[in-house]
């Protein structure tokens, strides 16, 4: 059992982690943050294997993983 | 549950300036690990550029100096003389390192300086308005090349590497580039390898890394990855040249 944690504000909405999770675990969200872009959310299916793909192409480092 | 992936220590808990996408957070990112794992934070100093990685000092929870345009190597050099027990790296975009500091790179690289230097080359000038830079590829269309560049009038892609490869001063040379996780682990594996060398005393290092600029290719961040992998990297293959 893994999960990650997106920080939504230091999000760009770049979604490169969208185009790297193998368990397609995050989604774009319909919400802005403070910057007015769309940040990346995660959707908690369980599946998450904590393989921290997402949180090495994240280019703002706004993702931190649990395992 | 356990933390397995956070923010490095060396990387100050800050926003960063740049676009989505841009590579400079992730090569900011894997320096700063590379300092955490070598526990070197209190012996580093890094040299930042004039270009869109202007403020990295802002970033990066380590000493850092400012440059002149084009002149990171030569204040490296002073820093590197003058306090040998330090760690100096230079982190130079290519209009700082290719444009305008050819020659303070050049002459360091002949000299054979014991530096680190971590060359971005996303083949375009980012922080003065997406102008074609000496890396640009033939073809590819920037403010200043609005026809694509034409090597009849603008010359050819410079590649810098493999120019200095040839320099006898110059021990390490490795290009690599973020259009993967892979790619992006290498990319650490090679900035590792770069610091090491200096701290064993075996002379200039220089690791380039082909970067995105999603805004200035016109690409959305996803396609400036492929672009990476299916046209630059194509005009600037990856692997150690040194």
């Amino acid at each position: 059992m893994a999960k990650i944690d997106i920080n939504k504000e230091r999000c760009k909405g770049c979604l490169l982690c969208i185009s790297v999770c193998p368990k397609a675990m995050l989604k774009k969200s319909k919400q802005l943050n403070k910057r007015g872009l769309n940040f990346v959310e995660f959707q908690d299916t369980g599946s998450c294997v904590g393989c921290s793909l997402c949180a090495v192409i994240c280019p703002d480092c706004c993702i931190e993983v649990y395992k | 549950m356990n933390k397995v992936y956070s923010r490095p220590k060396a990387l100050k808990d800050v926003s960063t300036h740049y676009c989505p996408g841009c590579g400079h957070g992730i090569v900011h990112r894997l320096i700063a690990e590379v300092v955490d794992e070598l526990s070197i934070r209190e012996r580093v100093i890094a040299v930042a550029p004039v270009g869109c990685a202007v403020i990295a000092y802002d970033y990066w929870a380590f000493d850092c100096s400012e440059a002149a345009h084009g002149r990171a190597l030569a204040v490296a050099t002073a820093i590197k003389r003058v306090r040998p027990e330090t760690i100096v790296f230079t982190y130079q975009g290519d209009g700082d390192l290719a444009a305008i500091g050819t020659n303070e790179t050049i002459h360091a690289a002949n000299r054979g300086e014991n530096l680190t230097v971590i060359f971005i080359n996303n083949a375009v000038y980012g922080m003065t308005g997406g102008q074609m830079a000496p890396t640009t590829l033939i073809g590819q269309k920037t403010a200043t090349t609005p026809l694509g560049r034409d090597a009849q009038l603008q010359g050819y892609p410079l590649k810098v590497s493999e120019l200095l490869a040839q320099l006898p001063g110059v021990k390490y040379i490795q290009r690599t580039s973020l259009q993967s996780v892979q790619d992006i682990l290498k990319t650490k594996q090679a900035i590792k390898e770069a610091f090491q060398n200096q701290m064993n005393g075996l002379g200039f290092s220089l690791v380039e890394i082909l970067s995105p600029c999603p805004t200035y290719w016109g690409l959305s961040p996803l396609k400036a990855l492929e672009w990476i992998k299916d046209v630059l990297s194509k005009e600037f293959p990856l692997g150690r040249i040194k």
